[in-house]
């Protein structure tokens, strides 16, 4: 699902890479945390999965592909088959909670059938049935979380990418959010997850990747936050 | 692609910026204006330049019958075929006679014709009325006195022309009116397409959540970009539009109304609606591209994909 291979990334005017020769691998199914404080190159990590940014060496492999290799306008196909969650929800706060996940199918030219048929039931999926026409502003930060996630999922992705999903929620907020991404990953799709919270890694439990400076220091199968706790 | 969605975001992206792209509308109305206005007026001086003007530098005109009657020059009467001869061979023997061309009545009239179209002029002449002419290029255009003094007054001979002498000025006043009016349209277009890459500019900057959103679920570049395109592209076709009712209206109340200039000067055949309804399509293809062509460059400084 992921590979990276002897990855390195340095900004342009950087002398301190904000990743060092990092090499892993992610499983189909799989569900990652990706631990670190802020400046551990947590962003760049996830940056690079979405092409958002090139590695500097190494190779990057998303879903069998090599990223190097895939040219910028085919980019597009490759983030179709990925979800992606923000702490900051990244709603549009002029459409409706159904307008905006509908809005992750228009821009990539599904069929309005489609849409009626998928939107209802991934709504319905994170428990916001029956909310479709409030807007964000109406919404619990909660509830617009799950609403960032339904439209993450409603092309349902092979792999979701969460950066500090919980990051602005309270804990049993938080809590429900990750027992839903727990339930998307049991669908089969691959969750990796930044994250800062302590008490959720801690509780599921789950493979634990912890970078430090840019290296990868600790990846550990059913890890905890750190060791340190 | 639902051209739905796409329609309705160019009408929320024209409306966002309404005094922008009334700058856009009117700053393209006016430079296509202008750019076809050069292009008609180009077509009116290659007009009135007629067959022979870039082809000679002096005319011998011959006395015809009529003139024998009117003209001073032609009291002996019109012009008998040894006179012609001896005018050829003359002009055969000067060393500053690049080439001579022996215009008849027949060739003269059916150039005039072409010249003049159906003005009224033209209807009541008759060729036997046009004069015959010896059409002279010169090896240095500036020599024209040479033949002037050889030619004038010689009998059969009614006048001697500098062909170039006569139209030069007011051509070169149409050149120059032509050329400050590109000028000015240069500066209209420079205007117009930096305001485009602003409009883009900002349109891109207040659509940024949208477009990281479309960028994060895979929309294709294109999807991405074509809205702020075709809001340029609008815009632009709207001042394009603007540009040909100016031109036309310009022509209509120059040329056929309004100040009549048809029924004035009589002596200038002017260009005819083809003209003008030919540079119609012109100008609003130029409309559509230039703008679509500037908000694309902008798009890529601006917009990431």
């Amino acid at each position: 699902m992921i590979r990276f291979d002897n990855v390195s990334k340095v900004y342009p005017k950087q002398t301190r890479p904000a990743l060092r020769d990092v090499s892993l691998e992610v499983e189909k199914g799989e569900f990652v945390f990706l631990v670190g404080s802020s400046g551990s190159g947590k962003s760049t990590f996830l940056r690079l999965i979405l092409r958002e940014e090139r590695c500097s060496h190494g190779q990057v492999h998303v879903l069998g592909k090599d990223l190097a290799r895939v040219s910028n306008w085919k980019v597009p196909q490759i983030r179709r088959q990925l979800g992606t969650v923000f702490q900051d929800f990244r709603l549009l706060p002029n459409k409706t909670v159904a307008e905006n996940v509908a809005f992750a199918q228009e821009v990539i030219g599904k069929s309005r059938g489609e849409t009626r048929k998928s939107v209802p039931q991934v709504l319905d999926l994170v428990g916001l049935g029956g909310k479709e026409d409030r807007m964000p502003g109406e919404l619990s930060g909660g509830e617009q979380q799950r609403v960032a996630i339904a439209r993450a999922f409603v092309n349902r992705p092979k792999l979701l990418i969460c950066d500090e999903p919980t990051g602005n929620l309270d804990p049993q907020t938080s809590v429900g959010i990750m027992k839903l991404l727990d339930r998307i990953n049991r669908t089969g799709t691959t969750v990796v997850m930044a994250t800062h919270d302590q008490n959720i890694v801690d509780q599921m439990r789950k493979r634990v990747i912890e970078l430090e400076k840019g290296r990868l220091v600790r990846d550990q199968v059913r890890g905890v936050y750190g060791y340190q706790h | 692609m639902r051209a739905q969605f796409v329609l309705s975001e160019i009408g929320v992206g024209l409306r966002r910026n309404l005094t922008m792209t009334f700058a856009v509308i009117v700053s393209v109305a006016l430079s296509l204006a202008l750019f076809g206005a050069s292009l008609v007026m180009s077509d009116q001086v290659s007009q009135m330049k007629g067959y022979w003007y870039d082809k000679v530098n002096v005319s011998i005109f011959l006395c015809n019958k009529s003139d024998a009657d009117s003209d001073p020059n032609c009291a002996k009467g019109a012009v008998t075929s040894e006179q012609k001869d001896q005018i050829k061979a003359d002009l055969s023997k000067m060393s500053v006679v690049d080439k001579v061309t022996y215009e008849s009545q027949d060739e003269a009239y059916k150039h005039y014709k072409e010249q003049f179209g159906d003005s009224p002029l033209v209807s009541s002449l008759t060729p036997d009325q046009m004069q015959e002419s010896y059409r002279i290029k010169l090896k240095d255009p500036q020599k024209y006195q040479v033949i002037a003094t050889a030619f004038d007054g010689r009998a059969g001979v009614q006048s001697v022309q500098d062909q170039k002498g006569i139209l030069d000025n007011l051509f070169e006043l149409l050149n120059l009116m032509n050329r400050a009016a590109l000028g000015v349209m240069t500066l209209m277009l420079v205007v117009a397409l930096l305001l485009i890459v602003n409009t883009v500019r900002v349109s891109a900057f207040s659509r940024r959540r949208e477009t990281g959103i479309m960028r994060l679920v895979g929309a294709s570049g294109f999807y991405i970009q074509a809205p702020f395109i075709m809001e340029a592209a609008v815009a632009g076709l709207i001042g394009g539009g603007v540009a040909c009712v100016f031109l036309v209206f310009g022509r209509y109340f120059t040329v056929d109304h309004g100040m009549a200039l048809s029924g004035k000067l009589t002596l200038i055949n002017f260009v005819g609606w083809d003209s003008v309804l030919t540079k119609l399509p012109l100008i609003l293809a130029a409309s559509v591209l230039m703008p679509s062509l500037a908000a694309f460059f902008a798009l890529r400084k601006y917009l990431k994909v």
